[in-house]
């Protein structure tokens, strides 16, 4: 929000990035504020279809600006063409040029940048030894698993020292297992890179685990951004409540309690008043067959099942009725309480477990 | 649905009567639709298909079959056959190089721009493709003629003169042999992912050097297989050919002209030259086996 209004002066001395990102392409617009220090990683998290992907473009320069500014280190970035921008970009499925040999695919960005041939070599073998991959040097991209075409992509991209790093979707097509060593790696990486990088993803795990700061789009706007541990527990949109796996509504605040717009209240610890989300995680659920007595300081709500499915170890419970909401729950503590489909069940939420927070 | 009996019934003397009888039903019909095999072919398709392959194929037996075997080795090795063979694979492969010089980029404008007109400018890229050689001579002759409307200046300017000079007959193929190779190089770079390109300039490279050092070596494929399509018309070309350049001996006179001329006068001269282009032609088949008739 900070970056929309405020820099209207030609040019700043400011490092690293400041831009409003701005295409109009009819039915949708996309229309948002971005800053960040140099070291900075931040990781654009969003739906399908959030303009994510349109943003990144635009900062490399591969879609025009149709309003705003853009900004790296102080110069203006808007009617620069891509070739001379110093952006790096790692796109989502590498586009690693098959007919040339991993060496040579990083080398290609130093050549451009008018080096010769032989400095030019040297300086991707040096990348290639840093990413772990000097034996790889010669294989096309086709020999490469997955990882290490990855890790070229990423060499190939930083090998033009550039000022700003994209990354679009840098872990979606590996497999989950070396998912979970690549994103270590490239954790290392960013860490190590000096200048701003910004990500693009929809798993709010590689998110949470690459950035510094999360920024969330939806519907071409930033909706919310924040370190990642507060985005997870203060989470303002259904999106993000479903991404960390929280229950989210938002109401009206008065003392200990939430009136929802829905309808029904609930009791929290936090003493609040106006417009105020409440969060609670779905383990902190219980159900009941019969209307349990004895509430205490605890929420209480008729519902009834609308669906269920397994979760890692535990079922998850859709819940619709007074408060529509999902809860977590053993398979025991399910098959006792026969639940199934169209079943009515009590639900219970100690006021403890709940977060309530300004809207 | 149709009774259980019918379909059986309908093949009945293909597929035999003792196994239809003892298989149940049901499983008859599938066996109808399922396993057509060799006897399935409809006479009203296999009649005119077999009668096709005759047609495309009797010629050629026919050519092999009174080629003149024993003096055949003297007619090839006679100078007037050299020159003309000689001077049709100058010609078409000149008539492939400047498709190639000038064709490629204007596949790659096609494919990759956008600019008003795109839609007609196709249109007439490809009008060589179904224009009549002949016409297309005609064309060339009023376009580049000695009055012809940029000829004249050619001529008045700079000294020279194109029709009825070899320069004319790699003009005459080139007209109607890039076309082939714009329309197949277009195909192919509407088919190769733009967005390597779009790597290549994030990279720093100018948009001309991303085609140079990426767009090219991915589409190289396609460029062979259209510049051997554009050759081959090139070297069979006659119409234009003989409209715009002439029949001389030796200078313009390539293979075809040489066999319709022979024709005339000495038809075992125009059956042996006719069988060194059926060679040629099969030998440009099998280089392109793999590459076009499995479809690129």
């Amino acid at each position: 929000m900070t970056g929309a209004d405020a820099p209207r002066l030609p040019r700043t001395d400011r490092q690293g990035l400041d831009a409003r990102l701005v295409v109009d392409r009819g039915s949708f617009r996309l229309d948002m504020a971005l800053s960040a220090a140099p070291g900075d990683v931040i990781a654009l998290l969003g739906p399908n279809g959030a303009g994510k992907t349109t943003a990144l473009r635009v900062l490399a320069g591969l879609v025009p600006l149709t309003e705003g500014h853009l900004r790296l280190d102080g110069a203006p970035l808007e009617r620069v063409p891509p070739e001379s921008r110093p952006v790096g970009v790692v796109f989502q499925d590498y586009l690693l040029f098959p007919h040339l040999s991993a060496l040579d695919n990083v080398a290609f960005g130093p050549r451009c940048q008018g080096l010769g041939k032989a400095e030019a070599r040297a300086v991707a073998a040096a990348w290639l030894e840093r990413m772990g991959l000097a034996e790889h040097a010669g294989a096309k991209p086709r020999r490469l698993s997955g990882g290490q075409a990855q890790r070229v992509a990423l060499a190939r991209a930083l090998a033009t020292r550039p000022r700003l790093l994209l990354l679009d979707e840098p872990l979606a097509a590996l497999d989950a297992r070396t998912r979970l060593e690549v994103r270590a790696r490239l954790r290392h990486h960013l860490a190590e890179f000096e200048a701003v990088a910004v990500l693009v993803t929809h798993d709010p795990l590689d998110a949470m685990v690459l950035a510094d700061r999360l920024v969330v789009v939806e519907h071409g706007r930033v909706v919310q951004e924040g370190a990642p541990a507060d985005i997870a527990r203060r989470p303002r949109t259904d999106y993000i409540a479903q991404l960390v796996g929280l229950n989210l509504y938002r109401g009206e605040a008065g003392g200990h309690t939430v009136r929802l717009d829905a309808g029904p209240e609930i009791t929290t610890t936090e003493e609040l008043s106006g417009p105020a989300f409440v969060a609670f995680p779905p383990s902190a659920v219980t159900l009941h067959r019969d209307r349990p007595t004895g509430a205490g300081a605890r929420n209480l709500w008729r519902c009834e099942v609308a669906g269920l499915e397994t979760h890692g170890d535990r079922i998850r419970a859709g819940l619709t009725g007074e408060l529509p909401l999902a809860a977590d729950l053993t398979t025991m503590a399910a098959a006792e309480l026969e639940l199934r489909p169209g079943a009515p069940v009590w639900a219970t939420v100690e006021a403890t477990q709940t977060h309530a927070y300004p809207a | 649905m149709t009774p259980p009996r019918e379909p059986g019934a309908a093949t009945g003397p293909r597929t035999g009567r003792p196994r239809r009888r003892r298989t149940p039903a049901g499983s008859a019909s599938v066996r109808r639709t399922g396993t057509p095999g060799r006897h399935g072919a409809p006479l009203p398709l296999l009649l005119p298909g077999v009668l096709a392959l005759a047609f495309l194929l009797v010629p050629l037996l026919a050519l092999l079959v009174r080629a003149p075997w024993r003096s055949l080795p003297d007619r090839l090795t006679s100078a007037e056959v050299w020159q003309a063979l000689q001077l049709s694979l100058v010609s078409a492969t000149a008539a492939t190089a400047v498709s190639l010089v000038l064709g490629v980029p204007l596949a790659w404008l096609l494919a990759r721009t956008d600019f008003p007109g795109r839609g007609f400018v196709r249109a007439l890229v490809t009008l060589p493709l179904v224009l009549p050689p002949v016409v297309g001579g005609v064309a060339l002759l009023l376009a580049l003629g000695r009055n012809g409307v940029v000829g004249q200046w050619l001529d008045s300017w700079f000294g020279i003169t194109l029709p009825f000079t070899t320069a004319g007959v790699v003009l005459a193929e080139a007209f109607v042999a890039m076309p082939f190779l714009v329309i197949s190089v277009e195909g192919t770079l509407r088919a190769a992912d733009p967005r390597f390109e779009e790597a290549a300039t994030t990279l720093g490279a100018s948009r001309f050097t991303a085609f140079r050092r990426v767009t090219l070596p991915l589409i190289a494929p396609g460029i062979a297989a259209g510049a051997v399509l554009a050759w081959a018309r090139a070297l069979g070309e006659f119409g234009a050919t003989i409209t715009f350049a002439g029949n001389f001996p030796g200078r313009t006179q390539t293979m075809p002209l040489a066999v319709y001329l022979a024709l005339q006068n000495d038809p075992e001269a125009a059956i042996a030259l006719s069988l060194v282009l059926l060679a040629v032609s099969v030998a440009v088949l099998a280089g392109l086996r793999d590459r076009w008739l499995t479809g690129v």
